[in-house]
């Protein structure tokens, strides 16, 4: 396991993501004030080092000469701070990427992306945080940390996650080689080893500096709350969309199983970003091209942070609705009750009763419901005063921890290209076989501390699986 | 045959301690004990196998050299006893780092055995008893003596087991299975059950060893002789450096073939293994010759080595081919090997399985969670090899004597020893197979060399009461001569005179164009302390015994500077980790947010501080955030 130092400098995104224009970026640390002095330019090339301790301060954050932000800097020496320790906040206007940008800056000059519930676990080490308050911040460090978790696998999903494990194989393999040699010398030899090394240190530093160069390219940042429509066909889901973006993007017709794909909107709702996806009715089907989009919904319904799940409250509930109400239980939902323009044969009693039903160990039910119809519009509104609610008393995800989230990523994926890099520099140093092992060790640990994977037994393991050893 | 018919009697002698074992494990532990002050009296089921080496005729070898010279620096036995029995020995990895440098001699099997036992034998306060223990006595979860097999009851205070494999063991080859212990000695049938009503976990496992063949029936002129180095280093630090330099035996490297590996396979279903005779879960790192064919089945040869058992015997040993197979199988399988072809058999290769625990069920001192006094160490706590035996036993007899002056117990972290590793690993980790040292399981090796292994441990092991005034001081007149010596050499400037370019010339080295330190010239790869002699005119004299070893430290810390600096960094903030303990008491469920599984693998193994309990499978580094959280609110 591998354990980030409390004495280093942290930074993260502080607000939630929202386009309310303003996001602040918190550094907190030893080396705050220092490193925020590298990034900021104040009037006069005034210095935040020699400023008074609870000021603000007008100037610009700069990137090699480069405006990114116009900000107002406030300073704040420990221990009169919320962590106890030396802290900056920098006030950005430009917008979620231009905040984004910001802590990119600020992590390369130094800090490193704060952990889930660091500066929280701080202020409490650092005696800021009341004793009774202790156990509050036990859950925040926890459900920060799952939250992360989820989301850094949802993002990685795929190809990226395909590539870390690889990577990581061949450098547990050339370890593996050489470990298994230094320990049964009369059996295995790794004499000049090194050369045939750096071909596959070359291969895989390339592999790792493409996926820096792609995070940098902000490919795997997400913005806003991601939000799934969820519910059978016809039900008015593509209506609804329509209804919350103001235009006939989706095609709504009266045939069942129209929306074969998954489509996306990314709206406004009142200064909170939502990337809604509007999906395929979920129901058991035969239809071949219909199955993939019911899967994908279903799969989207699962890494999202909001699901809205619409029942046609003309039509009585059946097993397809069941199987969705299983789907709410791990994630933050709101159900609507549509056309209700017309007669009602699903109360909101029925759906209380069926959740309960369907949900095992699930004791109440504590999911908004709506009665909407998405034809007149009524209900609309609610509807986005609830959602609103929702993300303001912290009951929706911050967004902002996704991309913290990446930022990691990235800074491990640096790290992992760092020490190759020095494997490299031993082999040209003619250090000793066993030094490269140390290094190479090194990478295979940040790669893993991406997917979630320590490093345990896995060396020991791979020296036995494919070395065959002495005795 | 039951304990229970023979009458109990009560022995009047007075024990401190009682060791039951006297194999690597149960000298040092007896040896500790005693020479600390305790009366202890050790039990073997067979005076004449005291510190018996069933398998392999050698001490030391990758990590493993690491832990005899942590047991010697400790004050511990083993590393003096192969020093006077060796006959031959080598530095292995020499051209590797020094981190990996690894000593391995070739013991005197039954010459260890005997000087061993002499050692014990002249120990004041050490009694030896040939007697089976078949019950350790308690009340109220607390040692209060042992019990043997012809009903004597022994009272004392603390109990140390170290039963090796001897308990319930059986030896298996073919279709032939004996309960019989190692080498057909006699086997311990009673203590598991004793162990099991006290409530310990057992677990069995298996391991083997090949057979040992007439020296007049090999044809040495078909293999590879292989010699030991010229100049030999001494295991303990103890040893005078000259007193090593002996006339060394040879050892012998010839090959399997294909025609060793078709009789193999073709006989795989007569081995107990494949045939489900063998239950007992053995060990990957040490493989018998049948698994290395069926596993790595593209390999057209195996390394195999013909060494001699002794000097006063013609038994030699066939490192590299341990096997379970039946004994006609066995002759025709070795009579493949060049210069095996008229090979005779003196004692067949045999499998062995035997009851070991589940030593998760230790804490970090070697005692028994649930059980106060009884203390275990070695291969019966799942280990594998004489040298990780030896360094647990001495670690069980330290940490007895401790508890019995209400003391606190030594606990080594993972960053002061190979010890340390090994004994976390064990207590820590769920293991399935004996347990063996490798360098590639300590995270700080280059901190964790067997050159300094004395600056690492002595201060220790004097506090202890293991190392003797005189010995310690010397070790302090060998710490000042390195230092000075450094601090000599970062100040004594060469400069571009042609005598030292045309040495750097010599090294290949880029000539100077301007002064340098010393210091500076050592740190250059392809130089050395020992190279620059010849223009270091100020170099002082070093006293003969100890000249070797600081020459040596002198090199190594210059030269890896850089990297010894990085780990002590890392340490730095693992120290921290470890120093958090966690309390006895904690009541894990009280504690909010720790997930299910955690609070389960945190209450099985209880671990003391929160290094161990982020060492744990299944315990997440959110979750030691929790219990640092939590723990901090309670001070």
């Amino acid at each position: 396991m591998f354990y980030k130092s409390e004495k280093d400098t942290i930074a993260a995104i502080s607000t939630a993501v929202s386009d309310s224009g303003i996001g602040i970026v918190r550094i907190s640390g030893e080396k705050a004030i220092e490193i925020a002095d590298k990034v900021y330019l104040g009037k006069n090339n005034k210095r935040l080092i020699s400023q008074r301790t609870h000021t603000i301060h007008y100037g610009y954050i700069v990137d090699n000469g480069t405006i990114i932000d116009e900000v107002l800097v406030m300073i704040m020496k420990g221990p009169k701070s919320f962590t106890g320790e030396d802290t900056i906040e920098i006030n950005c206007h430009g917008g979620v990427y231009v905040v984004n940008r910001v802590l990119e800056i600020v992590i390369r000059n130094g800090a490193r992306p704060a952990e889930p519930g660091e500066f929280t676990k701080r202020a409490f080490l650092n005696g800021r945080i009341d004793l009774s308050q202790a156990e509050a911040v036990i859950d925040v460090i926890q459900s920060e940390n799952e939250y992360a978790l989820q989301s850094s696998v949802n993002q990685l999903r795929g190809s990226i996650k395909n590539k870390i494990s690889d990577v990581r194989k061949k450098i547990l393999y050339q370890t593996a080689f050489i470990e298994s040699a230094l320990d049964d010398p009369e059996h295995i030899s790794v004499d000049g080893y090194g050369e045939q090394l750096k071909e596959v240190l070359l291969e895989l530093m390339g592999e790792i500096q493409k996926m820096i160069d792609s995070a940098s390219d902000g490919k795997v940042i997400k913005e806003g709350i991601q939000t799934v429509i969820l519910g059978k066909p016809n039900v008015g889901k593509s209506s609804l969309l329509n209804a919350l973006i103001g235009e006939d993007r989706a095609i709504v017709t009266d045939i069942a199983g129209t929306t074969r794909d998954v489509l996306q909107e990314h709206i406004r709702l009142k200064g909170i970003s939502l990337n809604i996806m509007d999906t395929a009715g979920i129901r058991k089907t035969d239809d071949v091209i219909e199955k993939i989009g019911v899967d994908k919904a279903i799969n989207h319904a699962k890494e999202s942070d909001l699901i809205i799940y619409i029942v046609d409250s003309s039509i009585p509930l059946d097993s397809n609705e069941f199987n969705t109400l299983q789907l709410l239980k791990e994630k933050k939902s709101i159900i609507l009750l549509n056309k209700s323009d017309l007669t009602s044969a699903v109360q909101i009693d029925d759906i209380v009763t069926e959740y309960l039903v369907h949900n095992d160990n699930v004791e109440e039910f504590n999911i908004p419901v709506i009665e909407i119809s998405a034809k007149t519009g009524q209900g609309i509104e609610e509807l986005e005063q609830t959602i609103r609610d929702m993300f303001y008393h912290g009951k929706i995800s911050f967004n902002s921890e996704i991309y913290i989230t990446n930022m990691r990523h990235k800074k491990a994926l640096m790290q992992a290209y760092e020490s190759l890099a020095k494997v490299m520099q031993s082999i040209d140093l003619m250090m000793p076989e066993d030094f490269y092992s140390i290094d190479l060790m090194d990478a295979y640990e940040s790669l893993g501390s991406i997917i979630g994977e320590s490093m345990g037994e896995d060396l020991v393991n791979e020296i036995f699986s494919k070395f065959c050893m002495g005795k | 045959m039951k304990f229970s018919a023979n009458s109990v009697w009560e022995n009047k002698d007075y024990y401190d301690v009682a060791v039951i074992g006297a194999g690597h494990a149960g000298c040092e532990a007896a040896l500790a004990c005693a020479r600390l002050g305790f009366h202890t009296v050790v039990f073997t089921v067979s005076v004449d196998s005291i510190a018996l080496m069933p398998c392999n005729p050698n001490i030391g070898g990758s990590s493993k050299g690491h832990l005899v010279r942590e047991v010697d620096a400790l004050g511990g036995e083993m590393g003096k006893v192969i020093d006077k029995t060796f006959i031959q020995s080598k530095m292995l990895n020499k051209s590797k780092g020094p981190a990996v440098h690894s000593l391995r001699a070739q013991a005197d099997k039954a010459n260890y055995s005997r000087v061993m036992r002499q050692v014990l034998e002249n120990q004041e306060r050490l009694d030896i008893r040939q007697q089976e223990v078949v019950h350790i006595l308690t009340e109220n979860q607390k040692v209060t003596g042992v019990q043997t097999f012809s009903g004597g009851i022994y009272s004392c205070k603390a109990v140390i087991l170290c039963t090796g494999t001897y308990l319930k063991a059986r030896c298996i080859y073919g279709e032939v299975s004996m309960n019989t212990g190692p080498n057909g000695l006699q086997a311990a049938n009673y203590l598991t059950d004793s162990l099991k009503q006290l409530g310990i976990k057992m677990y069995r496992f298996k391991t083997g060893t090949p057979a040992r063949i007439d020296k007049k029936s090999i044809d040495f002129s078909k293999m590879e002789e292989q010699f030991g180095d010229e100049r030999v280093i001494p295991f303990s630090f103890t040893t005078n450096p000259e007193d090593v330099q002996i006339e060394q035996a040879s050892c012998w490297l010839t090959y399997t073939n294909e025609d060793t590996h078709n009789i193999i396979r073709n006989n795989l279903e007569r081995s107990p293994l494949f045939s489900g005779m063998i239950e007992g879960t053995g060990p990957r790192y040490c493989p018998s010759i049948e698994d290395k064919v069926v596993k790595f089945a593209d390999k057209e040869r195996h390394q195999v080595f013909i060494e001699p058992e002794g000097l006063e015997t013609n038994e030699m040993y066939i490192g590299g081919m341990s096997s379970s197979l039946p004994e006609d199988v066995q002759y025709a399988m070795y009579r493949t090997v060049p210069g095996l072809e008229n090979v005779k058999i003196v004692r067949n290769a045999y499998a062995i399985e035997y009851d070991c625990i589940d030593a998760r069920q230790l804490k970090p001192t070697l005692e028994f969670k649930t059980i106060d006094g009884l203390f275990s160490g070695g291969q019966f706590n799942g280990s594998s090899g004489y040298e990780e035996a030896a360094a647990q036993g001495l670690i069980a007899g330290i940490n007895a004597v401790r508890k019995l002056k209400g003391m606190d117990g030594i606990i080594l972290d993972r960053s002061e020893g190979y010890i340390g590793v090994l004994i976390d690993d064990l207590v820590t980790k769920e293991s399935h197979e004996p347990y063996r040292m490798m360098t590639s399981r300590a995270e700080y090796r280059l901190l964790l060399r067997q050159d300094n292994a004395d600056q690492r441990l002595t201060k220790i092991g004097y506090d202890i009461g293991l190392i003797s005034e005189e010995r310690y001081e010397r070790f302090i007149t060998k710490m000042k001569y390195i230092d000075s010596e450094i601090e000599r050499l970062s100040h004594v400037y060469v400069g571009t005179g042609e005598e030292v370019q045309k040495l750097l010339r010599n090294y290949g080295s880029t000539a100077l164009v301007s002064g340098i330190s010393l210091r500076e010239l050592v740190s250059r790869p392809e130089l050395s302390y020992s190279v620059l002699s010849e223009i270091d005119e100020e170099r002082p004299e070093f006293p003969q015994d100890l000249k070797d070893e600081i020459e040596e430290q002198v090199n190594i810390r210059i030269k890896y500077e850089g990297y010894i600096h990085r780990q002590l960094r890392q340490v730095e903030h693992f120290k921290k980790l470890e120093n958090k303990l966690i309390p006895d008491d904690i009541d894990y469920d009280s504690v909010k947010s720790l997930r299910i599984e955690a609070v389960q693998k945190l209450k099985e193994l209880r671990p003391v501080s929160i290094g161990q309990a982020s060492r744990i499978s299944g315990v997440s580094p959110a979750d030691i955030s929790v219990l640092l959280v939590y723990l901090g609110g309670k001070e």
